[in-house]
């Protein structure tokens, strides 16, 4: 099937019958299984680690402590080099490892690691952004940590201003300002599969398998640590079982690889469920929002103020907090904008990238004051964000890529779907918001596509395909452009030593920048074809076109696999392709790039609310993106009613419960829910605006993340029109929901 | 301290004999002494579903019975459920439907829906949900998975998931609101 159909998954049938490895599927018959030593407090001074009744455990081969590590202790991080390989002198999160013992079984690695004696004093932890931002608050990093640093002194990790205008000279033209702080809790991404990773002295190398989206990030992250060459450094990334961002960037493969040094094994650590909520999790915020109106709905000012409660070292936190705010004042077209944005440090799971990156917290704030901002001005809240919505061209953001597309279509379209315009059903609301996501600011993928002589095709892209179907995409335009049956083409993936550099996937980029890629590898192909061509029919090259897969020599068309064998002559071989896409970085800009597009989507719900209970009823969710091109339209809606589903986790009920120390006390799948086929909306739609204005081949945009964005808004708009109740906290769970009704109901 | 106990079973239609740990899963004795990594492990406390087996044509969570339970059972696992090259209709169905993105918690979910189809044949999608409510999917929005079984069901649903645009709608009649593919 060609691009713009619905092609089955490539890679779906092994995923149907069982066949699919993910790494814990991995042979291991000589492996070494690993078990983390973590502590059951938040935080603590490390004293003495007592390994050896560990080592008395028949099996056992190795308890690594901080003391087996090189000194000063190896460090590692996507933005600042601040997270040890193991914690040294002071535990900072509840889980943090301690140490590790590597076992010749899963037992006895389980056995030994929990007589690991580790002496510990406990300290106060840090677990709310007040307790973090207090005048007299211990420091979470050390300042040795941060040279240069004018915040080092404090656990404000970076400060992000953005503004433009003038919002205080323009507070006098509003008539009304709304006013708010809207918080959003910690949660956690929750792949089904949970991390794994193996590590293999590999020669003079080292070989590394982890289910990672940034497998060549990875395999500088080792190198730098090893002192390797990054071609000594093999990573292999076998598809992820989900990882929506929490799979970005190195967690314990640095760990392993030094223990697969010590012991010259192959070492092997698949986490437990309850050990990646301690790994990887979405950073919490508190945001306060000041808007001002003008009477008819005109926004004359946005002022926003953000604080995100990142965890005890940086990970890619801090970007998403930079990125989330930069776009935090929406796709609107606002003459005034103030936005400050602060990474808080805290004793808790250092968070990281998480579908939405920064921005669902400052949507749900934003787009709640504006709904807030519609009842207080007596406007429909459709019609206060058609009003105020950039159009198509409009440069929203000064400086940055203008409007890609053509928003209100999008909002129109679900407004339409839920059928807004008519009367609400008694006892329900409706509610609507919009998000708007800024894509990559930077990128570099290659990819080199051989078309073999048979006309099947071969393609190499280093993007991770975990779940969103990135392999079917770049199949899709390969035999779209080679003119091979899609199952023609195979597509590999995974392995840094045989696939050409992709920086990333992240960001929805890869239809976009790899699918680019894969494009000119295959636009590559069709020049040399064309010239083969030319020659052998004794014509100019420019007598010979190729399209859709076709050779055209004046009249005559003939698909490229008849032509490539004659092409090719007698001794056969293959015609290779080179595709390379770029986005530059900016060096002014703040965030190191413009967006090479954003993500769009409108949400519009309907819901009832159970006065007894609380309870949310869910009866319809409508939910519209804007793709730019749909290239697999099954695998967009997959994607738009999954990121919905996601957003609907944290809109109604997901949430980590800390206790006073700053334990985690709901770790695992029972205490802590996402949502399962009961938990559904009565009714859910889905739908795509394709004007073919994005940057990707044929005119797409990504469009994975966008679906989540707008739901808890939404979702709290129709609480507030059903019930009057107006919620500024998540998750909007049973409880909350009848507290606030019951307080709403006082006299 | 450990003990190690013979074990005979049936997995799919083979007979299996393996001496086993006592304190071992079931899961562990698949994935691990029997090399059947079709089934997954996830939250090792029966919550979401990844693990699911059949165990004498009842569907359970793999994670929580102990190997040594299932000595003499006849158990199913997701590598069972085709016949050859002959895709299961389930599997067919979450093909077509598009019901698998990661794929990881697809194992599980199909084998509950066969535990299901094997009890009631044409399940409502109510039916479907209740039916499914033990397996977690963090990716999708569980709607092309409800759609695959409701294929695997009956013919004519297929059919009319051509009819109408809508995707996913409980509170119409059931079979008659599936998606176009």
């Amino acid at each position: 099937m060609s691009v713009g159909e619905p092609a089955p998954r490539v890679g779906g049938r092994a995923r149907v019958t069982g066949e699919q490895q993910y790494v814990a599927d991995l042979p291991k018959d000589d492996v070494l299984h690993v078990k983390l030593v973590a502590l059951d407090v938040a935080r603590a001074r490390i004293g003495r680690i007592d390994a050896s009744a560990a080592l008395r455990v028949p099996g056992v081969r190795l308890v690594m402590t901080p003391g087996d590590l090189p000194d000063p202790m190896p460090r590692f991080g996507p933005q600042r080099r601040d997270r040890p390989v193991l914690a040294t002198g002071e535990t900072k999160y509840h889980g943090e490892p301690v140490a590790a013992v590597a076992a010749e079984t899963h037992d006895a690695a389980e056995e030994a690691a929990a007589l690991v004696k580790v002496e510990y004093e406990e300290l106060p932890a840090l677990h709310t952004i007040a307790q973090a931002r207090a005048p007299d608050a211990p420091l979470v990093q050390d300042p040795s940590l941060r040279p240069g640093d004018p915040c080092a002194g404090t656990n404000v990790l970076h400060e992000h201003r953005y503004s433009w205008g003038d919002v205080d000279a323009a507070a006098g033209d509003a008539d009304l300002v709304v006013e708010g702080t809207y918080a959003f809790p910690m949660v956690t991404q929750f792949a089904i599969e949970p991390h794994a990773y193996m590590a293999a002295p590999d020669g003079d190398g080292i070989a590394i398998w982890s289910a990672i989206q940034h497998p060549y990030w990875l395999q500088r992250v080792v190198a730098d640590l090893l002192a390797l060459p990054l071609a000594k450094v093999r990573v292999f990334a076998p598809d992820p079982g989900g990882a929506f961002g929490g799979k970005q960037h190195a967690k314990y493969e640095p760990l392993l690889a030094f223990m697969a040094r010590a012991t010259g094994r192959q070492v092997r650590l698949v986490l437990t469920l309850e050990e990646t909520f301690q790994a990887v999790r979405r950073g919490a915020s508190e945001v306060h929002v000041r808007t001002g109106f003008r009477r008819d709905g005109t926004l004359v000012f946005r002022d926003i103020e953000a604080n995100y409660l990142i965890g005890a070292y940086a990970d890619i936190a801090d970007r998403t907090v930079a990125k989330g705010s930069y776009t935090s004042n929406g796709p609107y077209r606002v003459p005034n904008v103030r936005i400050l944005a602060r990474s808080v440090l805290s004793h808790t799971v250092p968070s990281t990238a998480f579908r939405g990156f920064g921005n669902p917290q400052q949507i749900w704030a934003v787009e709640s004051n504006m709904n807030e901002a519609a009842r207080e001005l007596g406007i429909d809240p459709l019609d206060l964000r058609l009003r105020n919505l950039a159009g198509p061209g409009e440069a929203f953001i000064p400086h940055d890529t203008a409007a890609d597309g053509d928003w209100a279509q999008a909002v129109e379209r679900a407004a339409e779907m839920i059928g807004w315009r008519t009367p609400t059903p008694t006892g329900r609301g409706r509610g609507i918001a919009v998000g708007l996501k800024s894509g990559p600011t930077t990128g570099l993928s290659y990819s080199t596509v051989r078309l073999l002589v048979d006309g099947s095709v071969v393609v190499y892209a280093g993007t991770s395909d975990m779940g969103q179907g990135a392999r079917t995409i770049f199949a899709q335009i390969a035999a779209q452009e080679l003119g091979a049956p899609l199952e023609w083409v195979t597509v590999v993936m995974g392995d840094t030593a045989v696939v050409p550099y992709d920086q990333q996937t992240s960001a929805s980029r890869s239809s976009v920048l790899m699918g680019n890629a894969v494009l000119g590898a295959c636009r590559d192909i069709q020049a040399k074809l064309r010239a083969m061509a030319a020659e052998l029919e004794g014509v100019e090259q420019s007598a010979v076109e190729i399209e859709h897969g076709e050779v055209r020599v004046g009249d005559r068309s003939t698909p490229i696999r008849e032509v490539v064998a004659r092409a090719l002559g007698r001794l056969g071989g293959e015609i290779t392709g080179l595709g390379e896409s770029r986005k530059e970085a900016e060096p002014d800009h703040p965030l190191g790039g413009t967006s090479a597009f954003y993500e769009f989507n409108a949400t519009a719900v309907e819901a009832s609310v159970d006065r007894d209970t609380g309870d949310i009823t869910i009866h319809r969710h409508v939910t519209v993106s804007d793709v730019g091109m749909a290239l697999n339209p099954a695998q967009v809606r997959g994607q738009d009613e999954g990121a919905a589903v996601m957003g609907l986790g944290h809109t109604l009920m997901e949430h980590y419960i800390l206790d006073d120390t700053g334990r985690i006390r709901n770790l695992g799948a029972i205490d802590y829910r996402i949502p399962t086929s009961m938990d559904l909306p009565l009714r859910m739609e889905s739908d795509m605006i394709e004007n073919a204005d994005g940057p990707g081949p044929y005119g797409a945009k990504g469009m994975s993340e966008g679906a989540l964005l707008p739901v808890a808004p939404a979702v709290a708009a129709a609480v507030a029109d059903a019930t009057g109740a107006v919620i500024r906290d998540l998750p909007l769970s049973p409880e909350r929901v009848w507290q606030a009704l019951h307080e709403s109901e006082r006299p | 301290m450990t003990d190690r106990r013979p074990l005979a079973l049936t997995v799919n239609g083979r007979s299996r004999a393996v001496e086993v740990e006592v304190h071992h899963t079931l899961l562990e004795v698949l994935r691990d002494d029997l090399g059947l990594t079709g089934t997954k492990e996830c939250c090792l406390v029966g919550e979401c579903g990844a693990c699911t087996v059949l165990v004498e044509g009842r569907s359970v969570d793999s994670c929580l019975m102990l190997a040594v339970e299932a000595d003499g059972a006849t158990v199913t696992t997701v590598e069972g459920l085709a016949i050859g090259d002959r895709l299961d209709p389930l599997q067919q169905a979450f093909l077509d439907t598009g019901a698998a993105q990661c794929g990881f918690c697809i194992p599980g979910q199909l084998v509950s829906a066969k535990a299901l189809l094997a009890v009631t044949p044409h399940p409502t999608r109510a039916e479907v949900e209740e039916g499914l409510a033990g397996n977690l999917c963090r990716c999708a929005g569980y709607e092309q998975i409800i759609e695959g079984v409701l294929v695997a069901a009956g013919g004519e649903a297929h059919e009319a998931a051509h009819a109408t645009p809508v995707v996913g709608d409980r509170s119409a009649v059931p079979d008659a609101n599936l998606a176009p593919q």
